[in-house]
């Protein structure tokens, strides 16, 4: 029986997270900022969009504020991954830790940093954040989660059905690993491209009509992506560059993360997603150069940041 | 001997300045700014930096202005040569007409119009400062051949070659100029898009180890399509790469391309990357890297459009 969640990051996904939860239990958020915590324990979370209702939410942070939950969804961005675990470390114990990052490698990142019961997540629901008490609903594509070293699927379903009655789409699978490679087979080849070439996630993206149409680049991406993961003995769940067409013919054209980074000079998620992918081919014995080219310009525009 | 510049930016103006200092050479200018056309006309054509000259030419952006010429030297963005050779070709008649420019297709382009064509690599650079003065940043050589499809005769080619050369550009020609052609394209293929794509100057690209790898698969590829039409470069490009990385070298020049991208101007990928990739098809080289670079500075010049 699951009564207490807490969710770890409240970007977009992490409020829409805790803001439905707050339906169906006890709702904490561990944010970055105090005064993001402040604002949520004044205000509630707000959602719009999709859904319409205001949360109540209690929120630090500082996790010794909080009671031990049973289940932790840590919403980061990769980026944020390695401190938020580490400010987990020695505590909770018992709880449930769930990741949810773009690419592979979260769980191992949370695993140096306690003893906990793993589930491993991806999630394809997006949500914009308007103000620090505010996300609207967008895409209410499910998230997909599968039990990570020897944690019991009984476990998995459990949480998965709270999501569910939370008024969220989840699934929990066996084994989640032939969702998060189509993923991340996806981000790699979408969010790079993406990042280096300013385009939001658009038709440019399914054109291949003529020699440098970038839809030729993106099928070569997720070709290679498609070698290295049959490599790894991974069946894929989705193929990527179904999700690609599907994805740019939405009305609105999608701003990956990683490009809204570089347009913000940040550091961007490349490591757990391209750099992830060329270290799965590494390991395969599979070439993949078009994908370590991109890892190497991602990596580089990084570098520009600084002179 | 009467010369038209086809396209007076930089490039064009180091030729159009330095070739009017000759006594026995007459310098026309094809422009379309039209205050560069116009400050040239009034002032003359200015130089400063790597050598101080003013030239004495005949500017004009009306192609129907022209008289008929011996020679001449088409130096426009490699995007702009089939527009500006098909206005000009009517002075070209009974010359020869050679390019300077970038890249991979120009002689293509200017054989469609014109039948005595001579190939050209060129190095010297510089930029335009402000209308009728540019800056020389770089000397250098240049090298001239026939167009084997439709060559200029040889004679016509030393000609230009000499007049060049007297005039303080140093320029060699040889029966074939395809090897200096290459290995400027591939340096150039190899290196400006990447640091436009990642904002690096071209000592920084260098020093990146996974970026160097990627810049010796590019030149890779470019090499095996040299290779397949069997031309022989006349330098190695990465020697030529890691020696330009050096600090007192062009360790801190941003790649014109670079400049290009963050003016927000097209540049010349499809005669480079896009070059190599047209080259390699026809050739049955396999070129992903460079199709990938083609894809994506093209998607960054998109990006603009939005």
């Amino acid at each position: 029986m699951i009564r207490s969640t807490c969710v770890v990051g409240a970007g977009a996904i992490g409020s829409l997270y805790a803001a439905h939860l707050a339906r169906v239990g006890e709702s904490l958020v561990l944010t970055r900022r105090p005064q993001h915590a402040a604002a949520l324990n004044a205000e509630g979370l707000r959602v719009s969009g999709r859904h319409d209702f205001e949360a109540r939410v209690t929120a630090a942070a500082d996790p010794s504020d909080l009671r031990e939950p049973d289940v932790v969804i840590i919403a980061t961005k990769a980026t944020g991954l390695e401190p938020a675990a580490a400010a987990l470390a020695g505590r909770w114990p018992g709880a449930m830790v769930v990741t949810v990052q773009n690419g592979l490698g979260a769980e191992e990142i949370v695993r140096r940093h306690g003893a906990w019961q793993l589930v491993s997540g991806v999630t394809f629901m997006s949500g914009t954040k308007h103000s620090d008490t505010h996300v609207e609903y967008i895409l209410d594509t499910p998230t997909w989660l599968g039990p990570w070293s020897g944690t019991p699927f009984e476990r998995v379903q459990e949480i998965a059905a709270l999501l569910v009655e939370s008024g969220l789409q989840a699934e929990a699978l066996p084994d989640l690993r032939p969702a998060q490679w189509s993923k991340l087979i996806f981000n790699a080849s979408v969010n790079t491209v993406a990042a280096l070439t300013g385009l939001p996630h658009d038709g440019h993206f399914a054109a291949e009509g003529r020699d440098a149409d970038l839809g030729r680049l993106v099928r070569g991406l997720m070709d290679e992506g498609k070698r290295v993961a049959a490599a790894a003995g991974v069946e894929l769940h989705d193929d990527p560059w179904e999700m690609n067409v599907l994805a740019t013919k939405r009305g609105s054209a999608h701003y990956p993360s990683m490009l809204e980074d570089v347009q913000a000079r940040r550091p961007t998620e490349i490591d757990l997603i391209t750099g992830a992918l060329v270290r799965e081919a590494e390991l395969h014995g599979v070439d993949a150069p078009l994908h370590t080219a991109l890892y190497g310009l991602v990596k580089a525009r990084e570098k520009s940041y600084s002179p | 001997m009467r010369v038209c510049i086809v396209g007076c930016g930089a490039v064009g103006s180091l030729f159009a300045a330095n070739l009017a200092q000759l006594g026995d050479v007459e310098v026309w200018a094809y422009d379309l700014a039209r205050e560069h056309v116009d400050a040239i006309n009034l002032d003359g054509l200015r130089l400063s930096g790597a050598g101080d000259v003013v030239g004495r030419v005949r500017a004009t952006s009306d192609a129907a202005e022209l008289p008929t010429c011996d020679f001449g030297i088409v130096a426009t963005k490699a995007m702009h040569t089939e527009s500006a050779i098909r206005e000009t070709a009517h002075a070209f008649t009974a010359g020869s007409v050679a390019t300077v420019q970038n890249g991979i297709g120009n002689e293509e382009a200017i054989a469609q119009h014109v039948d005595r064509v001579i190939r050209g690599t060129t190095f010297p650079a510089g930029k335009v400062l402000a209308p009728g003065h540019v800056q020389w940043d770089v000397k250098g050589d240049t090298t001239l051949g026939p167009f084997e499809p439709k060559p200029a005769p040889h004679e016509e080619v030393e000609r230009l070659a000499d007049a060049c050369t007297r005039a303080g550009l140093p320029t060699q020609a040889v029966p074939d100029a395809r090897g200096p052609q290459w290995r400027k394209v591939i340096f150039n293929a190899a290196t400006n898009p990447i640091g436009a794509l990642t904002g690096l100057t071209h000592g920084r690209v260098c020093e990146d180890p996974a970026l160097r790898r990627l810049v010796t698969g590019l030149v890779d590829e470019g090499k095996a399509v040299v290779a397949a039409q069997g031309i022989e470069l006349d330098a190695d490009p990465e020697e030529l790469i890691d020696h330009a990385a050096k600090p007192e070298l062009a360790y801190d020049h941003k790649a014109s391309m670079l400049q290009d991208v963050e003016a927000r101007r097209q540049t010349e990928i499809d005669y480079l990357n896009g070059g190599i990739v047209r080259f390699g098809a026809e050739h049955g080289v396999p070129t992903p890297l460079n199709a990938a670079i083609w894809a994506l500075v093209r998607g960054l010049e998109e990006s603009w459009t939005l």
